[in-house]
């Protein structure tokens, strides 16, 4: 198998982390989820770090965003599908 | 049922109440911050001792004191310490921790500065330390098996690669090695948040499990509740959290619980630096999510090796137990090489499983339990931190 981009946990996902570095906006992604080694492909739409998430479908403000297929706490901005989710839009409810 | 880890063996130090131990250090143990000097005094003249010099013990009560006493004593009782010289103030506490350190059938001697003053205490001390060190230098190591060792785990500057791999990994080498009879410990209290459902699903029965939340439920009310100015957000997530790619407590407390495995279930709760009580097997010991403090509780607890998952590259060392770390973070182990003891960034490249990193790891603790020096010990991480729970009297 080719080396993955983005590395997802659980198939209920809607975020993935990004596993290379310098990851580029317009990069066809190869997306892993690491449940079921199943694959899909997916375009990134901004420059994110490695590391950080990515939406895997358009989230929008006061969505759950979902990870380990378990919420991972709100979406206070919106994301598009393929673009960075981090503080500036995703916060928790804790706390 | 036998299975290809049960016939791992290690060359360890069996003490005298027949836990083994993986290192041999004669440590010079102050029972308060005012005998630090004589401490370090001592230590610099007896090569092959350590001195633990630490900011606490005047003024403490209750259950604050309770857990310096606990902390002090389970680390002058740790099977990696052959021999202790404790150095007090005065003589009454510094007589409590001489003889709770006493029960484990180690040499163990007190010595107290008031009356005596720096120097005569120092002499005194040295030439205990001196007879202390050159009786463990003739120590031998002794073949022991797997089940002896005691592994606690604790992870640092975590990121979402720790999710991904590095505490994968600790959970994949505890499905493996907690049948073969080691004992375990996980933490972190307020680390679990987000989580807490999980964790208390994986306790051995629902009775534990409802200890475990109140236990929980507890921090969360009388710590967080009752003193935080903000959301916890540069906290919890941390800094560095942040910078690789945690978002919120809840997404870190999911990768943090990854360092339990898939099979493991706790068998009991530990308070801080508490040592299990109820037979080999897991525990959850209540503790800080800070490194340095919740090693030196665990080290305190009884455990010989730790394993460190860590993401954006934490770097702590303990005094006493080797840190193993492990990271899968591939910026993290080209930058920060020398810090890493276990290289798992091929599990995000697909190009290494969970279940290999489990046994790279498996391999690494046996070297480590051998005598080989961890990154941290090599480049002298030593950091040895009180929890302190109030302000002192």
């Amino acid at each position: 198998m080719s080396i993955p981009h983005l590395l997802v946990h659980d198939p209920k996902d809607n975020v993935g982390v990004v596993v290379v570095e310098g990851l580029k906006a317009g990069t066809r992604m190869l997306c892993v989820v690491t449940h079921d080694n199943s694959s899909f492909e997916l375009e990134a739409k901004q420059d994110v770090p490695i590391g950080h998430k990515i939406a895997l479908a358009d989230l929008k403000k006061g969505d759950t965003a979902i990870k380990y297929g378990e919420d991972i706490g709100r979406m206070v901005g919106d994301a598009k599908k393929g673009e960075h989710v981090h503080v500036h839009n995703l916060k928790t409810k804790r706390w | 049922m036998a299975s290809k880890y049960s016939n791992l063996t290690f060359k360890g130090y069996r003490r005298e109440n027949g836990r083994v131990g993986v290192r041999n250090h004669v440590v010079i143990l102050p029972v308060d911050d005012i005998s630090n000097a004589a401490c370090e005094a001592v230590a610099n003249n007896i090569k092959g001792t350590l001195a633990l010099p630490h900011s606490y013990g005047r003024l403490q009560f209750g259950e604050d004191l309770d857990l310096h006493f606990r902390t002090m004593i389970g680390t002058g009782a740790n099977p990696n310490v052959a021999a202790a010289i404790v150095i007090g103030i005065e003589p009454g506490w510094t007589k409590r921790i001489v003889d709770g350190i006493a029960e484990t059938g180690k040499p163990v001697a007190g010595f107290s500065i008031e009356q005596n003053g720096d120097l005569k205490t120092i002499m005194d001390a040295s030439h205990k330390a001196k007879e202390f060190v050159q009786w463990a230098s003739e120590l031998q190591r002794e073949e022991c098996s797997v089940s002896d060792l005691w592994i606690s785990t604790k992870c640092g500057e975590s990121d979402t690669t720790t999710g991904l791999g590095s505490c994968p990994t600790v959970g994949n080498m505890y499905d493996k090695l907690l049948p073969e009879g080691i004992y375990g410990v996980f933490g972190e209290t307020s680390e679990i948040t987000g989580g807490e459902h999980i964790a208390k699903a994986r306790a051995i029965n629902p009775e534990v499990g409802e200890r475990w939340y109140k236990m929980w439920k507890a921090y969360q009310d009388d710590v967080i509740e009752a003193h935080k100015v903000d959301d916890l957000s540069e906290s919890q997530p941390t800094k560095g959290n942040i910078e690789g790619g945690l978002t919120t407590i809840e997404e870190k407390a999911l990768g943090n619980l990854e360092k339990i495995g898939r099979t493991s279930r706790y068998i009991n709760i530990l308070g801080p630096a508490e040592t299990p009580k109820s037979g080999k097997g897991l525990y959850f010991m209540d503790s800080s999510s800070a490194a340095a403090e919740c090693v030196t509780l665990m080290a305190a607890g009884g455990y010989v090796i730790h394993t460190f998952p860590t993401g954006q590259g934490n770097i702590v060392g303990n005094p006493i137990v080797p840190v193993v770390k492990i990271s899968a973070n591939p910026r993290t182990v080209r930058t920060m090489s020398e810090h890493i003891d276990v290289d798992v960034s091929g599990i995000l490249r697909r190009e290494m499983t969970i279940d290999e990193a489990g046994d790279a790891l498996i391999d690494t603790i046996m070297r480590t339990a051998n005598g080989r020096f961890t990154a941290a010990e090599a480049l002298g991480h030593r950091e040895f931190v009180m929890t302190k729970l109030y302000r002192s009297a």
